[in-house]
């Protein structure tokens, strides 16, 4: 019990009681359920795409591109779904995903075959990624009522009171929470950033296991691309520009170490949900949305700072009175 | 002590090792891209079109100075778009008020260094990495300007505020050039000839056996925030001269693209090495494929696929090449 | 891969496993040449040979790190390959290495079981089953962890332990364990004996590599002797004195004679009292003079480095005065003790002593800078004139003052340090482990140049767990036990039993 509470989830799980309590004394209304389920639709995207990120941080990269994967991921089945209106959804999300995954994976291979550093990767592969969506359309903008009906239709569906977005966000957070602590691959990528070295003697290939990291962040993005153009019903060059650092965000204040090794699902659920009170409360309190920024901004500041102090590594005790005292 | 054998200084000449440096290839790329371009358009051999290209990266070049030094340090700061915002929208704000061109300068120069020590106390006093810090700061400081300014912007700057942006010294030689040309010189002494350059480079390849060889690494990291603050604090006089007006989204993206001049100039992400040369080659490149693109009616987004491509491929190709070989 | 690989060997002469003609390069470097090596069911064989020998390239080709460019590797004498980690494991190869290969955020059981969990439905981690096997293991170690708990909460030695735990949780035959002592207190290296003899007794083949004599002469059958990457001579362990063991490992005679000294002591130069450290250090006051060799003796993890550096100022005590000269001064940094004359050479030379990727001449003139430039502007001239000097002094031995130090032999790299700080002309120079991973021919050099250093005037303090160097070098000798002064002897009183008894508390002996 001790321990749940000394966890770093644990912390963030209280901060975020606090800011849901301080709001609930002025706006009651806003911790009424169905608001807060509200809230965590709206969060979805961004718990997604933390998870990915969560996954790259933990092997000791960082993936810039997912925001620009997302939107090239949303043009082209937009475009697919254009050219093809009757082609089922199923088809749509295998479309994006698998084309996420690929964007990912020419990520992965760049930082595991050629051993460039995943900034500069995924920093070219940005521009690169929002560059291609300009010769796919030329700059225009793929509007509603070019978009299928039951394109359309599916993030915002019902299904047992809350809409398949937010279901999609559950399921993943379920399946990689999974895939995190119960599987090889999920101890793998602990591993591999939390003491390459050590990995590499312990039979676990450090490269391919970025790579996989890095198919997985992509993957996660193409799907949350199709899901963000088909919620908005639009797909356009500069969608969710700019979002690669929000999601990086919401990993920093969840506890994931930049340094890699460290961080969990949970964690990213629970930045992710932090940032995603915090845009969604400021309209509500009255605060002007443009103090959004500046609050996440410190958000992550304070995160690092936090996170620093409990990561801090301890010298070796060796005084008797000092092991007795600690 | 026995026998005293002459160990000489240098095996290769500096000249030898300069000839089969990293700068040259870029130079060579730098003057491929000249020529092609002239033959491309026939505007482009034009003085003042010339003139007119060096406005796109010359602002960005004074902050990619020192954020080489600060990426050789084994750092990064992320904010720097950031602070132009907020040094720009203090400028704006103290313009409402009738400041004169000399205070405004103050200001701008004041809050850059401000916020260059907000990261340099977060990063050297805290122990924290400095690429969440600034990810923060950035969230932050642009933030602000979003708080104090909103949907608006601010106008009505003193007519002789437009000099800076504007104004030219000697017939096409415009004063933002001198400027840049300056400030490429006195970083290339200060990092290439003084004993300060010399601990940078030691302190980003060896940052504990710098701190243990007696380098105060701590101060000269911090020295380097300071630097690459003051130095967008002058980018945002500079950018808010050129465009008479500031908004808060004033120079969004441009610390990636700064960090891409950077690394495209030789200089290891990792930290450690690279020369300011190479970032001034980097600039005109960058600056070159820019304005011929321009020239042949190529949109903006393309040539950041160019860019990216670039990034990516001058880091990878000389590694295909050696497995290649292999 | 999968080799049944148990069958009816377990008593016979033949070898368990062996290497015949592997030879391994790296770019410039030929690591191992044409070796052979066998390792026999329920024996312990010592791998012995100078830092650089081969020795734990032959480990990670033992254990699928890499893979051999020529040569057979045999097990039960069926050629096998270990193209990954996984094979040798399953293979029943399994290794201790020498740093840790653990992981803080991961369970004590997931580090042990990493890389070949047992799997449940779906091939998910079978948790509970990971855990009761770990436990199980761990009990058998005689160690009391629990498997749940998350390895950054484990102390330095438990740590040890669930990296033992790891090697044996893979069904092996053969166990290498690449100088597991090295960071063990007396009572740990016991009870590794005992698990050594244990795993001998159930049949398994051991690879036992060690610096230390008397450990190979107490565990070991059998011996191997490398040097320079190849293999110089093996047998049984009872057919070999030290001194002919040594003799292959550095290919001729070699008798530790420590130089002659003129001890000629002049003023207190440093008074240190009562530094102090909240967890690492208590009560350290002594004074050193011109000319004398302070020796710092204890055993790992004594609190010696810590205390060394907080002298050097990398960390802060929280009470204590130091007097330079007789004048009171303040380190809080070690640009403060440089300044103050104070400076150290680190027992890390890779990470703390010398730059590898700068070269020879910039590291030797980096705290020196001061002097070598004019008005904060370089001098390139007067570095190499610098650098030139102390090199000579040293007898470095390079291709260029322009050479990156990483390029340079470990012997070399030391002397670059010694060299960086002797440029700065200090009054007390501080050398923590100076021979530590030094073939045996540096050795003496270095300590020739200490004596040196001494008779010119320099205090020196010396840190060293090797009692014959303390032994053999030392004026006067600190010894150090828990973070605490346990006894300060004068020439007269070194001798290796003294040192031992004050070192591990074992109060008043014979001595």
């Amino acid at each position: 019990m001790k321990k749940l509470f000394a966890s770093r989830e644990a912390l963030l799980m209280i901060a975020i009681a606090v800011l849901l309590g301080v709001i609930s004394l002025r706006f009651p209304a806003f911790v009424a359920p169905s608001n807060l389920l509200g809230v965590f639709n709206d969060t979805s995207p961004l718990i997604l795409l933390a998870i990915g990120q969560m996954i790259v941080i933990l092997t000791k990269c960082i993936d810039l591109s997912v925001a620009a994967n997302l939107a090239l991921t949303g043009m082209v089945v937009s475009l697919v779904n254009i050219a093809a209106p009757g082609l089922p959804i199923i088809a749509i999300v295998a479309i994006a995903i698998c084309f996420g995954t690929l964007l990912g994976m020419f990520n992965g291979i760049l930082v595991w075959k050629l051993a460039i550093p995943p900034i500069v990767v995924t920093l070219g592969t940005m521009t690169i990624f929002r560059g291609i969506i300009f010769l796919l359309t030329e700059g225009k903008w793929v509007n509603s009522h070019e978009m299928s009906d039951a394109f359309k239709a599916v993030p915002r569906a019902d299904l047992i009171g809350l809409p398949v977005l937010s279901w999609i966000a559950i399921a993943a957070v379920i399946l990689f929470s999974i895939v995190m602590t119960r599987t090889s691959l999920g101890r793998a990528f602990y591993a591999a950033g939390g003491n390459p070295q050590a990995a590499t003697y312990a039979g676990i290939n450090v490269g391919l296991t970025q790579f996989w990291a890095f198919a997985i962040s992509g993957a996660i993005a193409g799907l949350t691309g199709y899901l963000w153009v088909s919620r908005f019903a639009v797909a356009y060059v500069d969608v969710a520009g700019g979002f690669e650092l929000t999601v990086v965000a919401a990993c920093v204040i969840g506890g994931v170490s930049i340094m890699g090794g460290i961080g969990s699902v949970p964690g990213a659920l629970l930045g992710a949900l932090f940032l995603g009170i915090i845009a969604n409360a400021l309209p509500v309190v009255n605060i002007s949305p443009f103090w959004q920024m500046a609050i996440s901004g410190g958000a992550i500041i304070i995160a690092v700072i936090l996170n620093a102090q409990a990561n801090r590594t301890q010298g070796r005790i060796i005084l008797k009175r000092a092991e007795h005292a600690t | 002590m026995s026998t005293t054998r002459n160990i000489p200084d240098r095996l290769r000449s500096p000249l030898e090792r300069n000839l089969k440096s990293w700068e040259t290839l870029l130079l060579l790329v730098a003057i491929g891209i000249f020529v092609a371009n002239s033959f491309a358009s026939p505007y482009f051999l034009d003085a003042w079109n010339l003139s007119d290209a060096t406005f796109n990266f010359t602002e960005k070049a004074m902050i990619a100075f020192a954020m080489a030094l600060l990426i050789i340090s084994g750092e990064i700061d992320l904010s720097v778009a950031a602070i132009i915002a907020l040094a720009s929208t203090a400028m704006g704000a103290a313009a409402q008020v009738g400041v004169g061109t000399e205070g405004l300068v103050l200001i701008g120069l004041s809050v850059g260094l401000a916020c260059g020590a907000f990261n340099g106390l977060l990063v050297t006093g805290l122990g924290l990495p400095s690429i969440v810090v600034t990810i923060g700061t950035m969230s932050l400081f642009r933030g602000i300007s979003f708080i104090i300014l909103g949907d608006q912007a601010y106008r009505g700057y003193p007519s002789d505020f437009a000099y800076f942006g504007q104004g030219y010294v000697w017939w096409v030689i415009s004063f933002e050039f001198v400027l840049f040309a300056l400030i490429a010189v006195i970083y290339a002494v200060l990092l290439h000839l003084t004993n300060f350059g010399r601990a940078v480079y030691a302190i980003g390849n060896n940052a504990t056996g710098a701190l243990f060889s007696g380098i105060r690494v701590g101060r000269v990291k911090f020295i380097l925030f300071l630097l690459t603050g003051l130095m967008s604090g002058v980018a945002a006089i500079c950018l808010t001269s050129r465009l008479g007006s500031t908004r808060p989204s004033i120079a969004t993206g441009w610390e990636l693209e700064i960090v891409t001049m950077v690394v495209l100039g030789g200089v290891n992400i990792l930290g450690g090495s690279g020369s300011i040369p190479g970032v001034v080659i980097a600039a005109f490149v960058m600056g070159l494929v820019t304005f011929g693109l321009g020239l042949l009616n190529v949109p903006g987004i393309v040539m950041s696929i160019v860019i990216g491509a670039l990034l990516i491929g001058v880091i990878a190709l000389p590694r295909l090449w050696q497995m290649w070989r292999h | 891969m999968p080799l049944d690989l148990r069958p009816d060997v377990s008593t016979s002469d033949a070898p368990l496993l062996s290497l015949t003609g592997v030879t391994k390069t790296f770019p410039g470097v030929r690591a191992l040449s044409n070796v052979s090596l066998n390792l026999h069911p329920g024996k312990v064989t010592a791998l012995v040979g100078e830092n650089g020998a081969g020795k734990s390239t032959v480990v990670k080709v033992l254990t699928g790190i890499y893979q051999p460019d020529e040569g057979d590797i045999r097990v039960d004498g069926r050629p096998v390959r270990f193209p990954t980690p996984q094979y040798a494991e399953s293979a029943g190869v399994t290794a201790i290495h020498q740093e840790t290969v653990l992981f803080d955020e991961l369970s004590v059981a997931e580090n042990i079981f990493l890389g070949h969990a047992p799997k449940g439905r779906f091939g998910l981690i079978d948790t509970a089953t990971m855990n009761s096997n770990a436990a199980e293991i761990l009990s058998g170690l005689g160690a009391k962890i629990d498997p749940g708990t998350t390895l950054k909460e484990l102390g330095t030695a438990n740590k040890h332990l669930v990296a033992i735990a790891r090697a044996l949780s893979v069904d092996a035959r053969v166990v290498i364990m690449d100088e597991p002592t090295a960071a063990l207190s007396h009572t740990e290296i016991e009870e590794l004996y005992e698990l050594v003899e244990g795993l001998k007794a159930q049949g398994k083949a051991i690879l036992f590599i060690s610096h230390k004599f008397d450990e190979i002469f107490r565990i070991a059958d059998d011996y191997t002797v490398f040097r320079d990457g190849q293999m110089i001579g093996e047998g049984a362990i009872a057919n070999v004195s030290e001194a002919e063991l040594v003799k292959m490992m550095v290919g001729r005679d070699v008798s530790q004679i420590f130089p002659e000294r003129d001890r000629q002591l002049g003023d207190k130069v440093l008074d240190v009292q009562g530094y102090e450290h909240p967890t690492e250090f208590a009560d350290i006051s002594f004074t050193l003079r011109r000319g004398e060799i302070l020796g710092f003796y204890g055993l790992v993890g004594a609190g010696r480095s810590e205390f060394m550096q907080a002298l050097f100022g990398t960390t802060l005590p929280s009470a204590g005065e130091v007097w330079i000269d007789g004048a009171s001064i303040t380190i809080r940094s070690p640009a403060d003790a440089v300044s103050h004359g104070i400076v150290y050479v680190p027992e890390d030379r890779g990470k703390q002593g010398a730059i590898g990727a700068l070269p020879i001449f910039q590291n030797v003139t980096l705290p020196s800078l001061a002097r070598t430039s004019q008005k904060g502007f370089l001098r390139l001239a007067e570095e190499f004139k610098l650098a030139r000097e102390y090199s000579e002094r040293l007898d470095l031995r390079a291709a260029s003052l322009d050479t990156h130090v990483g390029n340079l032999s470990g012997g070399n790299q030391q002397k670059v340090v010694i060299a960086k700080w002797l440029a700065t002309e200090p009054k007390v120079i501080i050398l923590d482990e100076p021979t530590k991973g030094i073939d045996i021919g540096s050795k003496a050099a270095v300590h020739e140049f200490m004596a040196e250093l001494a008779a010119q005037g320099l205090a020196v303090i010396m840190v060293s767990s090797e009692i014959p160097e303390i032994v053999g070098m030392s004026d006067r000798v600190i010894v150090m036990r828990e973070g605490r002064i346990a006894a300060e002897l004068d020439r007269d009183n070194i001798t290796p039993e003294t040192l031992v008894s004050y070192a591990a508390g074992i109060s008043e002996t014979s001595s």
